[in-house]
C-alpha cells in the first residue's frame, strides 16, 4: 500500500481499461461459455440445444475413456515430475559445489528451457523412431529389445514423458540452485565438524531446508505436465495409439475439434478449470509462507 | 565447498558431464541430422556425424520450404514468429505496466475488483478453454490474423504482479518530490518509474519473448492461411507428413531453426534471464 498516491477519477480507469477489456473478452467471457455449455447438449447440427443439468458431467465420469485419460494424465505428470525434478536436483547439487567453471556449466544446462515443447517432441520422436531412431537402434542393438512407439501405448507414454521432462530440467535446475545458494554455509560447515558425511549433511540438513522449493517446483511441474504439454502429444503421437496418450488437455481439443461434442468438451474444459483453479490456490497460498520464509 | 574430496569432485564433474551430455545429445542429432540428404536417414543406423548437404538443406529450408507441407519457406515462418512473439510479448508488457501503474498509485473504486479480475487469468490457460476462446475470437473475424494471434495472449497476471511488486518497493518520496515539481501521473510515470523498472522490463522481455515464440496450440487453431504459420506449429506438419517421406533431414533443419532465435536469446542475457525467471514466478 503506498501513502502517497495520485488524485484522479477517470486516469485509473483508463490505464487499467486495455488489460481488463482483454481479461473480460478472452478469459471471462469464454470461461463462462464453458461453465453454461457444459450444461447444455447440442444437436449435431447446431439448431436446438436443450438444459440437461450435469448430464455431460454423468456422461464424462462413466465414460471408460475419460477416466483413462485421467489415469493417463496421473501417471504422466507424476513420472514427468519426479523425473524431471531428481535430475534437476542432482545436478544443481553438483554445480553447487563446483567452483571453477561453475558458469560453463550452468550455460550448458539452462539452454533447454528456450527449446518450445513441441520441438523438444520432435527431438525425442526423431531419436526414438522405431525404423531409424539412434535409441531405438541402441536398444535393439545392446539388448535386443524392440521399441516401438507406433504400436505399444506404454512406449509411446514413455517417450512423451522423457520429452516433457527433458525440456523441465533446467528450469529446475535454476530454481533448485537459487535454493541451494541460499542455505548459510556455517549450517553446512557446523555439520562438517561434527563430522557428517557429505550424504548425511545433504539428507539431514540440505533437503529438508530445500523443501520450499520442492514444494513450489512441485505444484509447477504438475501444472506443466498437466497443461503445457499439449504441444508434445498433438506434435508426435497425437493421443494413440489406441488413446495411450491422450491426456486430459489433448482430449479436450479432440473432443472439441476433432469430434464435435460440445457439450463434453464444455464440462472436461470446467474439470480441468476446477483442476487448476485448485493448484493455483495451492501455489499461492504456499508462495506467501515462503516468502516468510 | 567444505572439505577436500577428491573423489567426489571427479563424481561431480562426471555427474555435471552426464547431464549436459543427455541434454544435448537431442539436439546434436538433430544438427548432424540436417546436414545429410535424405537417403542417408532412410535406414538404421543414421550417422552420427556431420553430412556435407548443410549448406544445401538449409538453403532448401530457407527459401523453398518442404514442398510435400505446402511449400512454405521457412524463412517466412520465422518472420511471422518474430512478429508474434513481438506482438505478444510488447504487448503483455505494455498493458501490465498500465494497469500495475494504476492499481498502485491511484485510489479507485473497484480497485481490488480489477486486481482479482487480472488474478483470475492466471487459473484459466488457453488449453481448458479452447473452444469458446475459439469461437470469440471468430466472431469477432479475427481468424487468419496477425491480430488474432496476439491480442487474445497478451493479457498477463504474472507481469502485472511483478510490475506491482517492483512499483511497491519504488520510494514514495520520488512521488512526492514530483508533485512538488507539479509532474502530473502521466509525467511522473513516463519520467521517473519507467526509467527506474528499465532492468525488470528487460528480465520480463527475454521470459516472454520465449513465451511468444513457443506458442503452439493458439497459431494452430487461429491460422489456416499458410501464409500466416508459424515455426513451432509449421514443424508439426512436417512430422505427420514425414513418416512416409525421406524429409527427416529437413525436418530436423526446421527444429533447429525454430529452437536458435530464444535459445539465443537465453544464451545472450543469461544473467537478466535467470532475474526474469526465478522473479515472474515469485
Amino acid at each position: 500500500m503506498k501513502r502517497v498516491v495520485f488524485r484522479s477519477w477517470w486516469l485509473p480507469y483508463l490505464l487499467v481499461a486495455p488489460q481488463i477489456a482483454i481479461t473480460l473478452i478472452f478469459f471471462i467471457w469464454p470461461a463462462y461459455q464453458a461453465l453454461e455449455s457444459s450444461l447444455y447438449i447440442e444437436d449435431a447440427f447446431g439448431f436446438s440445444r436443450n438444459f440437461v443439468w450435469f448430464e455431460n458431467f454423468e456422461q464424462l465420469f462413466s465414460d471408460p475413456g475419460y477416466l483413462r485419460s485421467f489415469k493417463t494424465t496421473l501417471i504422466f505428470g507424476l513420472s514427468v515430475t519426479f523425473l524431471s525434478m531428481s535430475m534437476a536436483l542432482g545436478l544443481a547439487v553438483a554445480a553447487n559445489r563446483v567452483i571453477r567453471s561453475a558458469t560453463a556449466y550452468r550455460t550448458f544446462l539452462i539452454w533447454p528451457y528456450a527449446v518450445a515443447p513441441a520441438l523438444a517432441g520432435v527431438l525425442w520422436f526423431f531419436m526414438m523412431n522405431p525404423t531409424l531412431g539412434i535409441v531405438a537402434y541402441w536398444l535393439e542393438a545392446m539388448f535386443g529389445y524392440d521399441w516401438n512407439h507406433y504400436t505399444s501405448g506404454t512406449e509411446a507414454l514413455i517417450m512423451v514423458t522423457i520429452a516433457a521432462a527433458w525440456k523441465q530440467i533446467s528450469y529446475n535446475f535454476l530454481f533448485f540452485l537459487a535454493g541451494l545458494q541460499s542455505i548459510p554455509k556455517s549450517l553446512i560447515e557446523a555439520a562438517a565438524i561434527d563430522a557428517a558425511s557429505p550424504a548425511r549433511r545433504f539428507w539431514t540438513i540440505v533437503f529438508p531446508l530445500l523443501s520450499p522449493t520442492t514444494f513450489f517446483l512441485l505444484v509447477v511441474n504438475l501444472v506443466y505436465a498437466f497443461f503445457d504439454t499439449f504441444a508434445i502429444i498433438h506434435a508426435t503421437t497425437s493421443g494413440g495409439p489406441a488413446d495411450a496418450t491422450s491426456i486430459l488437455v489433448y482430449r479436450v481439443y479432440n473432443t472439441g475439434f476433432v469430434g464435435q461434442d460440445y457439450g463434453s468438451s464444455a464440462a472436461q474444459s470446467v474439470v480441468l478449470m476446477a483442476l487448476v483453479i485448485g493448484m493455483t490456490v495451492i501455489q499461492f497460498r504456499f508462495v506467501e509462507r515462503r516468502v516468510n520464509y | 565447498m567444505v572439505e577436500n574430496r577428491p573423489l567426489l569432485n571427479i563424481l561431480t564433474h562426471l555427474v555435471l558431464i552426464a547431464g549436459i551430455v543427455f541434454l544435448c545429445f537431442p539436439v546434436w542429432m538433430a544438427l548432424v541430422a540436417s546436414t545429410h540428404p535424405g537417403e542417408a536417414l532412410a535406414r538404421s543406423p543414421i550417422p552420427m556425424w556431420f553430412g556435407d548437404q548443410g549448406f544445401e538443406n538449409y538453403r532448401q529450408l530457407l527459401t523453398g520450404g518442404v514442398p510435400a507441407t505446402g511449400g512454405v519457406p521457412v524463412a517466412q515462418m520465422m518472420w511471422n514468429s518474430l512478429i508474434m512473439a513481438l506482438g505478444i510479448t510488447i504487448g503483455k508488457i505494455a498493458i501490465s505496466l498500465l494497469s500495475a501503474y494504476a492499481i498502485v498509485y491511484f485510489r479507485f473504486p473497484f480497485r481490488m475488483v480489477f486486481f482479482w479480475l487480472i488474478f483470475i487469468t492466471l487459473m484459466l490457460p488457453v488449453e481448458v478453454r479452447i473452444l469458446p476462446t475459439y469461437d470469440v475470437v471468430a466472431s469477432l473475424g479475427m481468424l487468419n490474423s496477425h491480430t488474432g494471434l496476439i491480442l487474445p495472449l497478451i493479457a498477463s497476471a504474472t507481469a502485472t504482479f511483478l510490475f506491482r511488486q517492483f512499483f511497491l518497493t519504488v520510494p514514495d518520496e520520488l512521488v512526492e518530490a514530483a508533485r512538488i515539481d507539479r509532474a502530473g501521473p502521466l509525467r511522473f510515470f513516463w519520467d521517473i518509474l519507467l526509467p527506474l523498472s528499465r532492468t525488470n522490463i528487460a528480465a520480463l522481455f527475454i521470459i516472454l519473448f520465449i513465451y511468444g515464440w513457443n506458442q503452439y496450440l493458439w497459431p494452430f487453431l487461429i491460422t489456416t492461411d499458410q501464409d500466416l504459420y508459424t515455426i513451432v506449429m509449421g514443424i508439426q506438419r512436417m512430422v505427420n507428413v514425414g513418416e512416409g517421406l525421406p524429409i527427416w533431414h529437413l525436418t530436423m533443419g526446421t527444429a533447429i531453426l525454430a529452437m536458435i532465435p530464444p535459445v539465443i536469446v537465453v544464451l545472450a542475457m543469461q544473467r537478466l534471464f535467470v532475474k526474469g525467471l526465478v522473479e515472474s514466478e515469485k
